[in-house]
């Protein structure tokens, strides 16, 4: 427990529109221990944006609602701070990168602006050095200083990402949210930036929740991996867990589908059928439509967390302890 | 820049050139005659054609229409038939009035219809919003006149608090700049709420939330500069088309502003009145759409930078085939 920067606990997150309630969240337990990267995979709508907006409490308002669960960053519960408390941790102990960096940035104010904005913030300094600040977290990620009074139309896509990056760690966050922080790249440049984000969460001892659906990325990046699907949590472990000895079905047919050299299969196995409708969640199992070992009782009884190995966390009826 | 609004200015030409044209040519098609007008119903028929051949009246439309245009570039816009005076100085005599009628009426209804709008997109799906909608469409489609009249019905005739008409003291412009600020104010009520939450459902503003920067921070640095850009397209529209649109406001309240003047022209079919005013006017509207254009490029340096981008092509040989290709299609 000391040694858990984050904890969430049984959190569960619904989205109410006008005609319908979406399920986004559905009791999931998670933890982030310091200077540990963890994945968080899952196909989209799996409720994983949902989770980080959690921790930073910026859900969109007033159609999400917290159904219920506790976060706790360092043993305090933030969905029990303040608003002017949840300010200064926001931006400061934790940071977001978003998805999107083609929109992320404020258009019409300078980059270099938009990241001292941040510095000046959790910093009682000038806003020279908050500036000189921005400088030189512009030159991590990369770009010039001289880039500092340009707009972000002026930027790429990639050097957008490493501006978003750079105002993301400007205040040297104990934990990183970042949500798909190479989707929207092209593959060289998710190269780059991935390299970056290793070298300075290295350099900084920053702790990662990494948002992603590339499991290539989680390999190479990740210390442990959190499956998601349909709002819940299927199955946790360690990157070597989990790929080695993959669990859930769903892990199994995540697995299956991606193309691998060493196989001479002419097709890939893809997972069969569509993600849930979230407004309207299958009962027991959420998987169980879909799964290749389902048995009547999948679609009665919703699994429960089977520890198959110490620190390798199934929900499915299946999954025996020690083994599958 | 200064290139463009330089080019901007040029178009202006044919633009004027082109209203000129129309207005003159409206007016020939109307009926009326001047020369009846100023002699009266008793005149013979010899005096009014007499009378019409010294005006000019008699010659064709383009014989005209040239050299109307030729006394504009000139800086002669005609003297008023009924008063004898020259058109320009009978405008400027009145257009103060009207300016400051626009500009404290226009600067009343932002003052009201911004902040208005911020607080029922920040309340959005709340009472709060809905009653604003509610409050801003009546106002909206509530005619001018009639809530000029109740105003002095209510604050002139019944409280005696203001004049009802008037304005010769500051009392005198309460009740017209409210009149006219009422409509407007809805206006931009609208049109800032509408462009808020347009603005506030963007990526960049939930980036802005992330940083830890407090709620008042989000919406006035990060979205409503944001928002400003179509308000700002909006309100010059407004103080545009106010200059030569305030006449219900000044016949009611007796402003001797432009409206009036170019209506009283209208009436007695003063044909340099009505030519010259409306050529004014056009010129005016047209120069705040350039400021407008302006302002734009001031807040979004998006548009600064395609106007910075025009320049430095000219020196690339391509981009000047370029530019003069799309001048030509244009």
């Amino acid at each position: 427990m000391a040694d858990n920067l984050l904890e969430i606990r049984n959190l569960a997150v619904e989205y109410h529109t006008d005609d319908a309630q979406i399920y986004a969240v559905n009791n999931i337990n998670l933890t982030v221990r310091q200077g540990e990267t963890i994945g968080i995979v899952g196909e989209t709508g799996a409720g994983k944006t949902t989770i980080a907006k959690s921790i930073m409490r910026i859900l969109p308002n007033p159609q999400a609602k917290l159904i219920s669960g506790e976060i706790f960053y360092r043993d305090e519960n933030i969905l029990k701070l303040s608003e002017k408390e949840m300010r200064r941790i926001r931006g400061n102990k934790i940071a977001m990168i978003f998805q999107d960096p083609m929109t992320a940035l404020n258009p019409i104010e300078k980059v270099g602006f938009q990241i001292a904005e941040t510095i000046k913030l959790h910093n009682k300094i000038s806003s020279v050095e908050a500036e000189k600040r921005a400088c030189d977290m512009l030159e991590m990620v990369g770009i010039p200083m001289e880039r500092f009074s340009e707009y972000p139309h002026q930027f790429s896509g990639g050097m957008k990402q490493r501006v978003v990056i750079a105002m993301a760690l400007a205040c040297n966050p104990e934990l990183l949210l970042a949500d798909e922080p190479t989707t929207a790249l092209d593959v060289t440049i998710q190269a780059q930036v991935l390299d970056m984000m290793r070298s300075l969460k290295e350099k900084l001892n920053t702790s990662v929740v990494l948002i992603t659906h590339d499991l290539g990325i989680v390999a190479d990046f990740c210390d442990t991996v959190a499956v998601t699907y349909a709002g819940e949590i299927v199955e946790r472990g360690t990157v070597e867990q989990l790929f080695d000895n993959p669990s859930h079905p769903y892990t199994l047919g995540l697995f299956g589908s991606l193309p691998r050299l060493d196989s001479t299969e002419r097709r890939l196995k893809p997972v069969r059928g569509l993600m849930p409708d979230p407004t309207n969640l299958p009962s027991g199992c959420r998987f169980h439509d879909r799964c290749p070992d389902a048995t009547d009782k999948c679609a009665e009884v919703a699994p429960e967390d089977v520890e198959v190995a110490p620190g390798h966390i199934v929900k499915c009826i299946n999954a025996v302890g020690g083994a599958v | 820049m200064a290139r463009y609004i330089g080019k901007r200015l040029l178009l202006l030409i044919p633009v004027l050139l082109g209203i000129a044209l129309v207005v003159m040519i409206i007016i020939d098609i109307t009926p009326g005659d001047p020369a009846r007008m100023m002699l009266g119903a008793q005149a013979t028929q010899e005096q009014v054609d007499a009378l019409r051949d010294q005006l000019g009246l008699n010659d064709p439309l383009p014989v005209r229409y040239v050299r109307y245009i030729w006394n504009v570039v000139r800086g002669d816009f005609g003297t008023s038939l009924m008063s004898k005076r020259p058109v320009i100085s009978e405008m400027m005599e009145r257009f103060p009035y009207t300016v400051k009628l626009v500009t404290l009426g226009t600067a009343f209804s932002i003052l009201i219809g911004i902040p208005l709008g911020i607080f029922a997109a920040t309340h959005q799906r709340t009472w709060k919003d809905n009653t604003v909608i509610f409050i801003s469409l009546i106002a909206a489609s509530m005619p001018s006149f009639w809530f000029a009249l109740l105003l002095i019905r209510f604050f002139g005739v019944k409280l005696r608090w203001l004049p009802i008409s008037g304005v010769e003291t500051w009392q005198g412009w309460v009740l017209p700049c409210a009149a006219m600020a009422l409509g407007l104010a809805a206006l931009i009520a609208r049109q800032v709420r509408s462009d808020m939450l347009e603005v506030i459902r963007q990526d960049y503003i939930t980036t802005a939330r992330a940083k830890g920067l407090s709620e008042g921070k989000v919406i006035y640095r990060h979205a409503l500069k944001n928002a400003m850009i179509p308000v700002i397209m909006v309100i010059g529209g407004i103080f545009g088309s106010s200059l030569g649109g305030s006449l219900i406001t000044e016949v009611i309240y007796s402003i001797p502003g432009l409206g009036q003047y170019i209506m009283t022209g209208l009436n007695n079919r003063d044909y340099p009145i009505i030519q010259s005013g409306i050529l004014i006017i056009s010129t005016m509207f047209a120069v705040i759409i350039l400021i407008v254009d302006v302002v734009f490029a001031l807040v979004d340096p998006r548009i600064r930078l395609q106007y910075a981008r025009k320049r430095k092509g000219k020196g690339e040989k391509q981009s000047e085939d370029k530019e003069s290709k799309e001048v030509a299609a244009s």
